[in-house]
């Protein structure tokens, strides 16, 4: 896999920047967004946005989305609401506890201009 | 057992009920540590419980966790290693008295205390609480509860550290639990060991990050790790976390010497982002603490030392999970190959819709998934350099109603598209699936007051 040096510009797949961990709180997921490298946090924070995330899922989501910042852990955590098809239990989903939206983030492609 | 008087080890045995029956075994006897903590309880399992003791009021409690314990039971009264778990379930006191009765059998009797704590299921509770006019609204949706009374299967509030800290103050050895939160399992040893106050909050924090970090297992030493897994050494013998801790409420995550996986601080940040909500604003019943004051840093191999955590007051609530009959659900799948595996399963998608459309049938949901690699083909679907088509696709189609009928219809629909819809098509030797009963989630805030753990000592 191409894993992004120091100098980012361009087309990116967030997967080249970042690694992830989801799962779920009811109908909720959660995405934890970390940057591989700590320079490369200033441009997830800067092109991942609540919005741009919300455009990457939609469709697939029925609710709005949150972010926060966790710049000492260089990492942004997402929830995306109403994700899981009613959540857990009610879910006819195969990923009913949105273990996998990790990845589905990590398919976005940004456009890093300097 | 400490590894220095200046540290106490906690270690993680358990991540969920059906983690690997190995892990505890291997963290007692693998080196030092002092407290083995497990973690049972998901959201919905409270009410799987709740149904096992309706039928027999001896059940209700993680049952494996009785012969788990029995195969390491001589261990931990050799070492001196203490248990806190929330194995109990909506039966604790069951629980405790299975656990001793193997003890017994095990020549442990008047060498092992075990310490139970109560006081968090609500169920028997709940019309006086409702009556009294705590309405216990879905936090999510607002709803109050008396909209799905009738409904409701268990209701457990989320007992903290501090009844679990009473526990071992009474010398108990095991503390096995109902509805105690996840950290809290890891939190209490911590506060017993170095008398934490219960108004120390940046310590209490520490400790619930701590709790957090090693609450679901060998997702914190390179399980279900995504950062560089392929590079990942000896997931066979994944050595699960164990949280050394100070009395200043830094701690370090290490693991036992000679054991697979990892424990780096990118694993552990993908850990801590795990399930998160605010990050501010990680609420317990303990305290609030703040995940965007922890510091990481590699201070040796396998070894992440943990600093900075900063915490609030805990709020006067407590969390309630309520779990309420639902409705019915039925998954059914079939498998396409190539050629044309996923415009197949397209069609036998459709084709299916259009069935139970015409039958009249009401379903709340019906969902649809193509899933699929080389079941059918093999080692020639991965040879094929052609890859511009799906070897082959699992038609995955699942429906959900309220009521049982159209689940059972649609169930019986399936396997006719095997001989009159389109080619290619197998994987239905598993026979027609089953509609499943859904009980639902609801999540619930109740004050402080209302709740009264109860902490008991069983001596075997």
């Amino acid at each position: 896999m191409r894993r992004a040096g120091r100098g980012v510009k361009g087309r990116v797949r967030l997967l080249e920047l970042a690694h992830a961990r989801s799962g779920d709180k009811g109908d909720t997921a959660n995405i934890g967004l970390i940057a591989r490298r700590p320079e490369h946090y200033a441009i997830l924070a800067k092109y991942v946005t609540a919005a741009r995330v919300a455009r990457h899922f939609k469709g697939m989501i029925t609710g709005r989305v949150e972010r926060f910042e966790l710049p000492n852990l260089g990492a942004l955590n997402f929830l995306l609401h109403g994700a899981l098809d009613g959540g857990g239990t009610i879910s006819l989903k195969t990923d009913t506890q949105g273990k996998v939206f990790s990845t589905a983030l990590l398919r976005m492609e940004i456009e890093v201009r300097r | 057992m400490t590894a220095s008087s200046a540290s106490v080890r906690v270690a993680a045995g358990q991540g969920f009920w059906g983690d690997w029956l190995e892990a505890p075994y291997r963290q007692v006897k693998g080196g030092p540590v002092d407290y083995l903590m497990m973690d049972y309880l998901a959201e919905v399992t409270m009410s799987i419980l709740q149904k096992q003791k309706a039928r027999d009021p001896d059940l209700g409690y993680a049952k494996d966790f009785v012969p788990l314990m029995d195969r390491i039971l001589p261990i931990l009264v050799e070492r001196r290693i203490k248990v806190t778990a929330n194995a109990g379930g909506v039966n604790p006191r069951a629980c405790a008295a299975a656990v001793a009765g193997a003890a017994r059998e095990r020549g442990l009797a008047g060498k092992l205390k075990i310490g139970v704590v109560t006081g968090d299921d609500l169920l028997d509770r709940l019309d006086g609480l409702l009556a009294r006019g705590h309405e216990l609204r879905n936090l999510d949706t607002g709803r109050p509860l008396r909209d799905v009374r009738d409904r409701v299967l268990s209701a457990n509030a989320y007992l903290g550290a501090w009844p679990v800290v009473e526990a071992l103050r009474r010398g108990a050895d095991v503390v096995i639990t109902g509805r105690v939160t996840d950290t809290g399992l890891t939190l209490a040893p911590l506060i017993h060991a170095w008398r934490w106050r219960a108004d120390a909050w940046d310590l209490l924090a520490a400790g619930t990050v701590a709790g957090h970090i090693i609450e679901c297992g060998a997702q914190a030493s390179g399980g279900n790790c995504l950062v560089d897994w392929e590079r990942i050494p000896d997931l066979a013998n994944v050595g699960y976390p164990i949280v050394e801790a100070r009395p200043d409420g830094t701690f370090d995550l290490v693991k036992h010497p000679g054991t697979g996986g990892r424990i780096d601080v990118a694993g552990v940040t993908e850990q801590l982002v795990y399930e998160m909500g605010d990050p501010e604003e990680y609420i317990t019943p303990d305290c609030v603490a703040d995940f965007t004051t922890i510091a990481l840093k590699q201070v040796g191999k396998d070894r992440v030392r943990v600093s900075g955590v900063r915490g609030k007051p805990a709020t006067d609530k407590l969390k309630v999970s309520v779990a309420y009959f639902y409705g019915y659900k039925a998954v059914g799948t079939l498998v396409y190959a190539w050629p044309d595996a996923l415009e197949k399963a397209r069609a036998a998608d459709r084709i299916l819709r259009q069935r139970l459309k015409d039958l009249g049938l009401a379903f709340e949901a019906i969902h649809t998934e193509f899933v699929g690699v080389d079941a059918t083909h093999g080692r020639l679907a991965l040879e094929d350099a052609d890859g511009t088509q799906a070897p082959e696709v699992q038609l995955r189609i699942g429906v959900r109603a309220r009521e049982e009928a159209p689940v059972e219809r649609f169930t019986r629909e399936i396997a006719p598209l095997i001989l009159n819809g389109p080619p290619s098509v197998t994987g239905f030797a598993g026979g027609r699936p089953k509609p499943e009963e859904i009980v639902a989630y609801w999540p619930a805030l109740i004050d402080k007051r209302m709740v009264e753990p109860c902490v008991e000592l069983v001596e075997v």
